[in-house]
């Protein structure tokens, strides 16, 4: 059975790193995997999504609406925006801080209130957290995608934590490792 | 070894094992990674050059002198070099040519949404269509052997799914075939008249040979399932079929989509109940299997415009979808924005200010034309903004010249506007043009130059000088200003669109996302002296929002520019 993470945020807010350390860990798990990612235009502050899947054997490199097992997003909106793409019972685990886009910092739209309640309002389960305090306590604010990693690592019972502390050791370069590990661990709640 | 690739790594991977020598390309998405890739291997000569057309004939050049060569390009970028191509297709090769072309189904990062497979059966050569990594990599050490084969350059398509997806990919060693020596061959090589006309019938022949080639290639296969449907399908839009049918339907996979088979596709339809053609963008597929008679479901079900999906293809042909959640609430846009710190804000915003026409080009500053900037009023092609403004100003003479701005950025420039500001010079138009020289090919992920100063690898390499070349060209007025300086834009604008003659103003400063750009300490507000007129936020700027009616900086996204300090009349915005 395939199995489908999105990952979502802001363009320029990490997300490459997250989905090449996922890609890593599942590989080496013995998965078939595919990553899908967006590069260009869309990476300027723009909504970005990738996509990874993995299972015994994977066509398709894209999710679709009512696939997602889970949803990683960097961003409060950025969750809100993809709610359609996860399935029945997926699970969104979203950093909890905000980013205006420009339709909100011009005035033309209004950033919605408590938008974790109504997720959780319209049956989704959400598991929300400030990754961004925890990153900057890790040591840098640019970790919010291993503290998210951390996270998700706790919904994955087949994957030992120390799986994937070496994939973070294998795809980090070393002086940054100590803090992502870091991350990591604060990410997991240890 | 076996490895998690991207499309574009894996085909450069296959051109590196194939044993080619040189590369020439432009950047463009969805194609940018294959040569980045590509010179990360230093057997491998790569280079950026100008623009497709000039990589093409370089890649030529290298055939000729008997080294495998290679150019990619995005979709658009094949039309540049339409015209090498085209004739190439006469001339043949001596070793191998592999051109990569990576279209853009969706218009991720595009100005529109052409089939190059057109290119393909215009300019009658031979091309592959991968449908993931292992393919693009196993297709690009496929395509050399067809060229040298055949006699033929052969173009790879790639889009946007497989060029910047991740699969998995068991990889090789490298093999490099002895050069081919080059030999003199008037015949084969000048295509003047009475020579191209010898050299068509042998493109035609050649044709025929790979229409036969087609119908046996491993590039091409069967997967028979059930044959309630049979399905004829290539690149990504395969993978979206497997997912959905899995067993249940049979599928010819093409793997060559120029030229087409006929005898394998009529063999394929007489064994499946109904024909069904699963291709994006234009019906050329369908196309060519009702040329064969045959009756076929494709673009009555399944849309032309944009990409497919699983979903896309379950729903339009029948099967079921699965169903997600709703969230009943209005979820605000998030279109790409310039940077905070992005060098083009000050200009364009003084090119509002002055309520210029502006007519802008290909790059990271066409998001002059987004909100609340609004400052960018056509977008086109590369280049175009410099003769459209001559065309502009021709037509309306005085009336347009007084108000109508060409903006174009350093590598645009480099690439096909050069030519545009010798028209202008040439045929004296009043025209105002600007130069976004930010040093560095920004919108595709910081590609150098030639005006930049370094080569692909990073190291030194020639250097234009813009100055220089603009004056060469024949403009005594050339300016230089500091986009971050917003009274001396606005000074400079107005006294060149106001003077005699034709200028060249150079807006000259780094991408704030360059790593060697040092960043200063994000600003702070004063919130005593904040009075929430949100001058501030006529800029556009990501890092800046208002909170209970007084502006707020995203202290980790700030880079202390200090455009903003300059539009707060109340001294509210401080150095941080």
């Amino acid at each position: 059975m395939t199995k489908n993470i999105m990952i979502v945020g802001v363009g320029g807010q990490g997300s490459l790193l997250a989905s090449k350390l996922l890609g890593h860990l599942l590989l080496t798990q013995g998965y078939d995997v595919k990553v899908s990612e967006v590069h260009g235009m869309s990476q300027r502050g723009g909504s970005v999504v990738t996509y990874v899947r993995f299972g015994e054997k994977v066509y398709s490199p894209v999710i679709d609406k009512g696939e997602a097992d889970f949803i990683v997003s960097f961003e409060k909106l950025e969750a809100a925006r993809y709610v359609e793409y996860l399935k029945k019972d997926g699970r969104i685990v979203v950093n909890t801080q905000e980013i205006d886009p420009m339709p909100v910092i011009t005035g033309a739209a209004r950033y919605p209130e408590d938008l974790v309640g109504k997720m959780e309002g319209a049956g989704v389960q959400v598991d929300a957290m400030d990754c961004l305090s925890l990153a900057e306590e890790a040591g840098s604010a640019k970790a919010v995608n291993i503290v998210l990693m951390g996270r998700l690592s706790k919904y994955f019972d087949e994957i030992p934590a120390e799986k994937w502390r070496q994939a973070i050791r294998e795809c980090v370069p070393e002086k940054y490792v100590e803090l992502n590990l870091k991350a990591f661990a604060l990410g997991r709640g240890e | 070894m076996r490895q998690l690739m991207l499309g574009n790594k894996a085909l450069a991977r296959g051109l590196y094992e194939a044993g080619c020598c040189v590369v020439s390309s432009y950047p463009g998405t969805p194609s940018t990674e294959v040569t980045e890739e590509a010179a990360k291997y230093d057997e491998i000569y790569c280079e950026w050059a100008p623009n497709e057309k000039v990589a093409m004939e370089v890649a030529f050049g290298a055939s000729l002198a008997g080294k495998r060569s290679f150019c990619g390009m995005k979709h658009v970028g094949l039309n540049v070099a339409a015209d090498p191509l085209y004739t190439c297709s006469y001339t043949g090769v001596n070793a191998g040519m592999v051109i990569c072309v990576a279209d853009d189904a969706g218009m991720h990062s595009s100005q529109n949404e052409q089939d190059s497979r057109h290119h393909a059966i215009a300019s009658k050569v031979p091309m592959l269509e991968p449908s993931d990594s292992s393919e693009a990599y196993r297709f690009a050490k496929l395509a050399f052997e067809i060229s040298e084969r055949f006699d033929t350059p052969v173009i790879i398509k790639m889009c946007t799914r497989v060029a910047h997806s991740q699969s998995v990919v068991e990889t090789g060693g490298r093999v490099v075939p002895e050069t081919i020596p080059y030999e003199k061959n008037i015949a084969k090589y000048v295509m003047m008249p009475g020579n191209a006309i010898r050299r068509h019938p042998v493109v035609e022949e050649r044709m025929r040979k790979l229409v036969e080639y087609a119908e046996t290639s491993e590039l091409n296969c069967v997967e028979m399932g059930d044959t309630a449907f049979g399905i004829v399908t290539s690149s990504t839009s395969y993978q979206y079929v497997k997912e959905v049918f899995g067993g249940k339907a049979s599928v010819l996979k093409l793997g060559m989509v120029n030229p087409l088979p006929e005898k394998l596709i009529l063999d394929f339809a007489a064994k499946v109940q109904r024909l069904v053609v699963v291709e994006e963008l234009d019906p050329i597929i369908e196309n060519h299997c009702r040329r064969l008679g045959l009756e076929v479901t494709g673009k009555d079900v399944l849309p032309i415009e944009g990409e497919f999906s699983q979903n896309l293809i379950a729903k339009k042909l029948g099967q079921a979808v699965p169903e997600g959640r709703k969230l009943d609430e209005a979820i605000p846009g998030r279109p790409p924005v310039m940077c905070a710190g992005c060098p083009h804000r000050g200009l364009f915003y003084t090119l509002a200010k002055n309520k210029c026409t502006v007519l802008g080009d290909i790059g990271c500053y066409t998001l002059g034309a987004v909100a609340p900037l609004s400052a960018m009023e056509m977008t086109l092609c590369m280049g175009a903004s410099i003769s459209a403004t001559h065309g502009f100003n021709k037509a309306l003479g005085a009336e347009g010249e007084r108000r109508t701005v060409a903006v174009i950025g350093d590598s645009t420039f480099m690439h096909s506007g050069m030519t545009g500001l010798a028209n202008i010079a040439y045929n004296q138009s009043n025209s105002t043009v600007v130069i976004l020289d930010n040093s560095i090919t920004g919108m595709t992920g910081h590609q150098q130059n030639p005006t930049t100063g370094y080569d692909i690898k990073g190291d030194p390499a020639g250097k234009i000088d813009l100055e220089a070349l603009c004056r060469a060209m024949g403009f005594s007025r050339v300016v230089v200003v500091d986009p971050y300086d917003l009274a001396e834009c606005d000074r400079v604008v107005k006294e060149e669109l106001a003077a005699a003659e034709p200028s060249v103003i150079i807006s000259r400063r780094p991408c704030a996302l360059l790593k060697y750009v040092k960043r200063n300490p994000p600003l702070k507000v004063e919130k005593d002296k904040c009075v929430g007129c949100k001058s501030c936020m006529r800029l556009g700027c990501p890092a800046i929002s208002i909170r209970d009616g007084k502006a707020v900086i995203d202290t980790t996204l700030c880079v202390g520019c200090g455009v903003c300090q300059q539009m707060c009349k109340f001294d509210a915005l401080q150095d941080g």
